[in-house]
């Protein structure tokens, strides 16, 4: 071999930068990081209010719950129709466990431990409850399964809302606790009043922190499912998903593999429950019912079943559809009608009861077409996933130096 | 107590193996669904080493009795032993762990992964791994993967498909996909190999290189357990044969006898032939 052809490999070339921007995924995160850093930036200085950073807040802990039911669908391909109730049992953990609630209940002592302790309790929690219901259940297949995870979905807010006693049932429970930054990340200025970075960077007034704090969720979550799905336990979960009979002859116990799905699943809608309890600061039953479970499913299946990146951008757009474009419509039509002169549209006469109105009607109307359309024109979602092309590539490296080889004995 | 006695009968069990000249013993094997009686009464063993064919007409109960071998189903009464071990109603995963591995009649791969993932599906069994160390990607874990990719490329030249690792398993012919099927039971490290018809379809050119691939998997060790209809590749490749018909044993013994036997020529050709 010639030495040019071996020429030693520069930074760049190690780097593999170019390689990287044209994979799609680092090409979809990068993107997202940097809109990440820069939209509480440019949104503050445009708007100089902090409204769509809590925006963006809310939207994290959609995507959280979006990556971890992947897990669950997408890579093993076990429908649930219930996973709200993982996010009410994570949220309630937190709930309970860190509020005056438990004074008014039989136990008459209020607990309030930390955030940053409690985070993970409600994770274990609910990944707990993950393995108890998939226990007796994971036998079921398909439909079956779909069905008694829809059971479970309904149960769990009606158990919140029954045992008023201590869950303060439809009352909800308020007056969450808010996390605290450590004291060693709030520095040695923490005490000082003069000396600011931002602004005043704290979880109790301002909800740039919460924006911080779940952009680090999401991506301590991104990193550790992307870990298992390029693991011996990822192949396993879609081994199943593919063919659950070859699965087990491969020798893949098939039952605790789903377990796991299912338990760890579980466990990211229990850290987005408790992020999304201390957010809210009030948690009550209503805010898990069917809807939401399904609002996750849609988010995963129109992101791109299977695809991490795919479900980041389908819980993002589901986001701005559903608590930001369909509720502002009215509002937005009306404003749009007066200002190319159809003013007139606005007041209700007769059976028209101005556009304002009658836009708020058909919200769900919209909002399902808007679905239909999408899913009609990429059924296979937004960003689907594909067969992973550094690995292949690295498969392809190794079947060229063994031909090399055989070429060499031969 | 009671402990001490599992242990007294695993270290019992652990003995016997090394000493076992067959590798599988079916004692009385009998299935039955309902009142259909698809395996009846069948004994038979397979030496180390050697290729034993299973033959018979449609629906004699050929695949059943793999699938009473590889845990899939339960036998209705009889035994299984494997390696000097009882494995009569294990789990499909337990029986793949001591080592059979089995492909399938009509093919079962995993069609939407690539077909090097189809392998390393297959090394499974075989890997250490826990969630903890995939989701931390601890160093170990790693240097694991790097081992069973690089395996699974082996495994894959071993079959001839090796340029095709990047495929989905869908998109291969239909004859590399019966050869991906095997270099995925092989992945698994199995002492016994069952094939069940892995000559279906295939054109004589692709029969002889079947029959050469068993030769290869026969000098690594595996002990090779085979379905066929195909009278050449039986005859061309197996040391003993049984015939079944209508779940019964008919007929044992090396090609050429049972090539003669009168009850196999009837079952194949009916009575009046």
């Amino acid at each position: 071999m010639s030495n040019a052809a071996k020429a030693r490999p520069t930074l760049r070339d190690r780097l593999n930068i170019r390689e990287r921007i044209r994979d799609r995924d680092t090409a979809v995160y990068g993107i997202l990081i940097i809109v990440a850093v820069l939209f509480p930036l440019v949104t503050v200085y445009a708007t100089g209010g902090t409204a769509l950073v809590s925006h963006a807040t809310r939207a994290g802990y959609w995507v959280l719950l979006a990556i971890g039911l992947n897990v669950v669908v997408g890579f093993a391909g076990l429908l649930d129709l219930g996973y709200a109730a993982f996010f009410a049992i994570g949220a309630y953990t937190y709930a309970l466990l860190a509020s005056p609630q438990l004074a008014s209940s039989p136990a008459h002592h209020a607990v309030h431990i930390n955030f940053w302790i409690l985070i993970f309790g409600s994770l274990l929690m609910a990944a707990l409850f993950g393995a108890i219901l998939g226990f007796p259940t994971l036998r079921l297949r398909g439909d079956y399964l779909a069905i008694v995870t829809l059971g479970f979905g309904e149960i769990v807010p009606q158990l919140f809302y029954n045992f008023d006693q201590w869950t303060g049932g439809i009352n909800a429970v308020g007056l969450i606790d808010q996390p605290l930054l450590p004291a060693w990340i709030q520095g040695p200025w923490s005490g000082d009043g003069d000396f600011k970075i931002v602004s005043p960077f704290s979880f109790n007034t301002d909800p740039v922190a919460f924006y911080v704090l779940v952009c680090f969720l999401i991506a301590i979550a991104v990193i550790l499912v992307t870990n298992l799905y390029r693991s011996r336990l990822g192949r396993a979960w879609m081994a199943i998903r593919e063919d659950e009979v070859a699965a087990a002859a491969m020798g893949i116990n098939t039952v605790t593999t789903k377990l796991l799905a299912f338990g760890i699943g579980a466990s990211f809608s229990g850290f987005a429950g408790a992020y999304y309890a201390a957010d809210v600061a009030l948690v009550s039953p209503d805010n898990f019912l069917f809807i939401v479970s399904i609002t996750v499913l849609v988010m995963v299946v129109l992101g791109g079943m299977g695809n991490i990146t795919g479900v980041i951008v389908g819980a993002l757009v589901m986001y701005y559809l559903v608590f930001y474009l369909i509720p502002g419509l009215p509002e937005n039509a009306t404003s749009l009608a007066s200002s190319i002169g159809l003013g007139s549209l606005n007041q209700s006469s007769g059976d028209w009861p101005g556009l304002g109105e009658e836009t708020q009607r058909l919200n769900f109307i919209i909002y399902g077409g808007i679905l239909v359309g999408m899913m009609l024109l990429r059924p296979q979602g937004l960003l689907p996933s594909r067969v992973r092309e550094q690995e292949l590539k690295h498969a392809a490296v190794l079947e060229e130096a063994s031909a090399v080889e055989e070429g060499a004995r031969a | 107590m009671r402990r001490s006695w599992r242990k007294h009968l695993r270290s019992r069990r652990e003995r016997v193996p090394e000493s076992t000249e067959n590798i599988l013993e079916l004692t009385n094997l009998t299935k039955r669904f309902g009142g259909l009686v698809a395996v009846d009464n069948v004994s038979l063993h397979i030496k180390r080493g050697e290729v034993f064919a299973l033959i018979g007409p449609n629906g004699a109960g050929k695949t059943t009795l793999f699938n009473n071998v590889t845990g899939l189903f339960t036998p209705t009464a009889g035994r299984v032993v494997f390696d000097g071990r009882d494995i009569t109603g294990s789990k499909p995963h337990q029986v793949a762990r001591l080592g059979i591995a089995r492909t399938f009649q009509n093919i079962r791969l995993f069609d939407y992964m690539s077909c090097l993932d189809n392998v390393r599906v297959g090394r499974h069994v075989r890997m250490k791994a826990k969630v903890w160390d995939s989701l931390f990607k601890l160093p170990w874990e790693r240097r694991e993967e790097e081992r069973v990719t690089e395996e699974a490329m082996e495994l894959l030249r071993f079959v001839g498909i090796a340029k095709h690792a990047n495929q989905y398993a869908r998109n291969l012919a239909y004859g590399q996909q019966r050869r991906l099927e095997i270099a995925r039971a092989l992945a698994t490290d199995p002492k016994l190999l069952l094939l069940d018809e892995p000559a279906a379809g295939f054109t004589p050119q692709e029969k002889v290189e079947l029959m050469q691939l068993v030769k290869k998997i026969l000098s690594r060790g595996i002990t090779v357990f085979l379905i066929e209809h195909d009278m050449k590749v039986v005859m061309g490749i197996s040391e003993r044969i049984v015939v079944l018909d209508h779940g019964e044993k008919i007929a044992e013994g090396p090609p050429d006898e049972v090539r003669k036997d009168v009850k196999v020529i009837e079952a194949y050709l009916g009575k009046s032939a």
